[in-house]
C-alpha cells in the first residue's frame, strides 16, 4: 500500500522560448512529484530573485517566466538547481496548508442536462458521465463513485488552465485512485462551478468555457470572485492555492439552494482549518493521515 | 473625456502591455497581441507605451469622441475615416468633439490598434487595464466592447510625442508567407526525429480557428515515439500529466493541426509542447491572418537572444 513512485530522479530542464524555464519533476503524476514542485516554488518565491515574472508549480512540474534581459537563462537555470537540491536534502517532508470544505450537489439536474447535450461521441452515449465513471472504476452504481470522490480528502495540485481552477489528486494509494479518460472530444460549453473528472485529477471549472473533463455535479459557492464581494476573498479574487487540501462534502437541493441564497447574501464563507500535509505519512499510512486532517475539520 | 461606441466592431478590446505575475493562478499576460504595433500607436500621441489602447481585431468599431483630443491608428493596413473623410494610418489625428471614426476592410494582417492621448482609462485589475475576456476580468467591464459603452479616456501626460509619423521602414510586414523562429525544447524528445522534420520543413496554413488565445496552423501529422503512458498522463502519445504551458508554445493535439499559444493563453493543460516561438516573433504570429503560410524555423537560445535585443532595437527607435 504506497503511491508509486516515491523515489524521484533529478529534474529535467528545458526552455520554453527565451522566456520560460520548464523543469519537468516527473514524467507521471505522484504526491511526492507533486511536493517536490511546491516545495521548489516555495523556495523560489522566498529568495525574490530579480527578473523572475511567474512561478507556477504544476501536478508533477515547474514553469517559470522570466526576463532574460535581467536574469540569463544560464543563471537562473543553476539558482533553480540549487533550489532542487536544497528541496532534495529536506529531512522534513511538511507543508502548512489548510483543509476546505466545498459543498458539492452531487448528480443535480442542471449537469445532467449539460451532460445530454454533449451525449454524441461520447465514450458512454445512453448514460451519464457518473454512469461511465462508475464503470470504468469497476464501481457497482454511481452512487458508489460518489461516496469515493468525497469520501477522501484531496490535494490541490496546481491552479491554472483558467483563472483560479484548481487541479486535485486524491490522497489514497494509487490503486485506490479514480481514474476516468476525458471526453473524446472536448465540449464546446462548461456551467462554472461545474466538478470535473480527467484521468486521475479532479477540477472545479472556475469560469465557463470549453471543457474535456467528465462532470459529476456543481460546486455550491464561488472559487473565483472578481468583484471580490464575499469575506473569503477579500485579499484575493482567487480562492485555491496549490497545497490546500479539499473535502467535498455532498449536499441535497435544498442545502444547495441555501448555500446559493448566502452567497447572494453576500455572507458565505467555507468552512477552512490550518493542517499540515505530511508527505512521508500520507504516502505510508494515508488512512491516518486522512484521519487526522479530518478530524482537524469536523472539530470545528 | 470618453469615447461613445456607436458599433463595437468584431472583437474591440482594450489592451496594455499586460499583466503579469498571475500566470501561477492562471491569469493569462493578455496585452495587445501585436505589441510593437500597439507602443507605435502609444508613442504618436505623447502617450507611454504602458498606457492602454483599443484592439480592433478584423472589424474595427464607430464612434464619437465628446471632447477635442489627438488619436493615431497603427497595425493591420485599413482605411480610416474621420466624419467619413478619409484619414492616414500611422500618424497623429486631431479629433474635434462630436467627430465620428469608423474603419473600413483590412487590407492584411489581422488586428490594428487605436490610441488617444492620454490612454483609456479603465481600471486597472491586477496591475493591468487588459481584458482578459474568459476571466470577465479587466478592460471596460471585463468585456469586448458593445454599442453604448462610454470608454473614458485618461487626462494627457502634456509630454510631447517623439514623432509625428512611423516611417515606412519601421511598419510591420503584413505578408501572405511569414518565417517564425522557434526554439525546440519542453516535450520535443516525445517526437520522432522525422516528426521534428516535419514540424521545421512543412509551410503550416494558418486555420481560421485563431484568437487572442492561440493560433491552430494545417499541415501533415507529426509522427511520436511510442511509449507506455506514465501514470496520470492520459492514453494518447501527445498527452502528458497536465503541466504549465509556456506562452508561445506549440502543442500538437493527437499528433495534427499543431496550436500556438498566445497572450491569453490557457496556463496549463495535458498536451505536449515540442517548441516555442521566441519573443521577438510573438508579433509576427499575431499579425498571421488566416491562410498565412508559416515557416517554424529552429533556432538556438543564444540565436533567440539576438532576435531579442534586435526587436529592442527596433522598440527604441519608435520611441527617439
Amino acid at each position: 500500500m504506497s503511491h508509486a513512485p516515491q523515489h524521484l530522479d533529478a529534474a529535467r530542464y528545458t526552455w520554453g522560448g527565451d522566456e520560460f524555464l520548464f523543469v519537468e519533476i516527473s514524467e507521471s503524476m505522484s504526491l511526492a512529484a507533486n511536493f517536490k514542485a511546491n516545495a521548489m516554488a516555495a523556495r523560489l518565491s522566498a529568495r525574490e530573485i530579480d527578473g523572475v515574472v511567474d512561478i507556477c508549480p504544476a501536478n508533477a512540474s515547474l514553469l517559470l517566466r522570466f526576463d532574460p534581459d535581467t536574469v540569463p537563462p544560464d543563471q537562473l537555470e543553476a539558482l533553480v538547481r540549487q533550489v532542487e537540491e536544497e528541496v532534495a536534502q529536506l529531512s522534513e517532508q511538511t507543508l502548512e496548508t489548510r483543509i476546505i470544505e466545498i459543498p458539492v450537489w452531487y448528480d443535480d439536474p442542471y449537469t445532467r442536462e449539460t451532460g445530454a447535450r454533449f451525449r454524441k461521441g461520447h465514450q458512454r452515449p445512453d448514460g451519464t458521465d457518473l454512469d461511465f465513471a462508475a464503470e470504468e472504476n469497476g464501481l457497482s452504481s454511481p452512487q458508489e463513485f460518489i461516496r469515493k470522490h468525497h469520501e477522501s480528502p484531496w490535494l490541490v495540485s496546481m491552479v491554472g488552465f483558467v483563472a483560479g481552477l484548481p487541479f486535485m489528486f486524491q490522497i489514497v494509494p494509487q490503486e485506490e485512485q479514480l481514474e476516468v479518460p476525458k471526453y473524446l472530444s472536448p465540449r464546446t460549453d462548461t456551467p462554472p462551478l461545474t466538478v470535473g473528472h480527467g484521468g486521475c485529477f479532479a477540477c472545479i471549472y472556475s469560469v465557463r468555457g470549453a471543457g474535456g473533463y467528465q462532470m459529476f455535479g456543481l460546486a455550491a459557492a464561488p472559487i473565483f470572485d472578481p468583484a471580490q464581494k464575499l469575506p473569503d476573498f477579500s485579499d484575493f479574487m482567487i480562492f485555491f492555492r496549490p497545497g490546500d487540501i479539499v473535502k467535498f462534502r455532498p449536499v441535497d437541493e435544498d442545502a444547495y439552494k441555501a448555500i446559493q441564497a448566502e452567497v447572494d447574501a453576500g455572507t458565505f464563507t467555507y468552512r477552512q482549518t490550518p493542517v499540515t500535509f505530511d508527505l512521508q505519512k500520507a504516502l505510508t499510512d494515508p488512512t491516518a493521515h486522512n484521519r487526522d486532517i479530518l478530524e482537524k475539520l469536523n472539530g470545528l | 473625456m470618453a469615447f461613445d461606441i456607436l458599433e463595437p466592431g468584431l472583437a474591440t478590446s482594450v489592451q496594455d502591455r499586460g499583466r503579469f505575475g498571475h500566470y501561477n493562478v492562471g491569469i493569462p499576460q493578455g496585452g495587445a497581441m501585436d505589441q510593437l504595433s500597439a507602443s507605435m500607436a502609444n508613442a504618436l500621441v505623447g502617450n507611454t507605451a504602458g498606457d492602454a489602447v483599443l484592439e480592433c481585431a478584423y472589424l474595427g468599431p464607430r464612434f464619437t469622441t465628446d471632447a477635442d483630443t489627438v488619436i493615431a491608428v497603427a497595425g493591420a493596413p485599413v482605411t480610416v475615416q474621420v466624419n467619413g473623410k478619409p484619414a492616414d494610418q500611422w500618424t497623429r489625428l486631431s479629433l474635434k468633439a462630436g467627430d465620428e471614426v469608423s474603419f473600413g476592410m483590412l487590407s492584411g494582417g489581422t488586428r490594428y490598434y487605436i490610441a488617444v492621448q492620454g490612454g483609456i482609462d479603465v481600471p486597472e485589475v491586477l496591475g493591468s487595464r487588459s481584458t482578459y475576456t474568459l476571466g470577465a476580468l479587466g478592460g471596460f467591464q471585463g468585456r469586448t466592447l458593445t454599442a453604448g459603452d462610454t470608454v473614458p479616456v485618461g487626462a494627457p501626460s502634456g509630454s510631447p510625442s517623439p514623432r509625428d509619423v512611423i516611417p515606412e521602414e519601421l511598419r510591420p510586414a503584413y505578408a501572405k508567407k511569414v518565417t517564425v523562429r522557434i526554439l525546440p525544447g519542453l516535450y520535443d524528445h516525445r517526437l520522432t526525429a522525422e516528426g521534428m522534420e516535419t514540424l521545421v520543413s512543412t509551410a503550416w496554413k494558418l486555420t481560421p480557428v485563431a484568437d487572442r488565445m492561440g493560433l491552430r496552423y494545417s499541415g501533415p501529422a507529426l509522427e511520436w515515439k511510442p511509449r507506455v503512458q506514465p501514470f496520470g498522463a492520459g492514453s494518447d502519445p501527445s498527452n502528458i500529466v497536465d503541466a504549465g504551458y509556456a506562452i508561445g508554445s506549440i502543442q500538437v493535439p493527437g499528433g495534427k493541426e499543431p496550436i500556438v499559444l498566445h497572450r491569453d493563453a490557457v496556463s496549463g493543460g495535458g498536451y505536449a509542447m515540442v517548441a516555442t516561438v521566441i519573443s521577438a516573433d510573438m508579433d509576427v504570429v499575431a499579425r498571421s491572418a488566416p491562410g498565412t503560410l508559416t515557416h517554424f524555423e529552429p533556432v538556438t537560445m543564444e540565436q533567440a537572444l539576438a532576435a531579442r535585443a534586435d526587436a529592442a532595437k527596433v522598440r527604441r527607435a519608435v520611441w527617439g
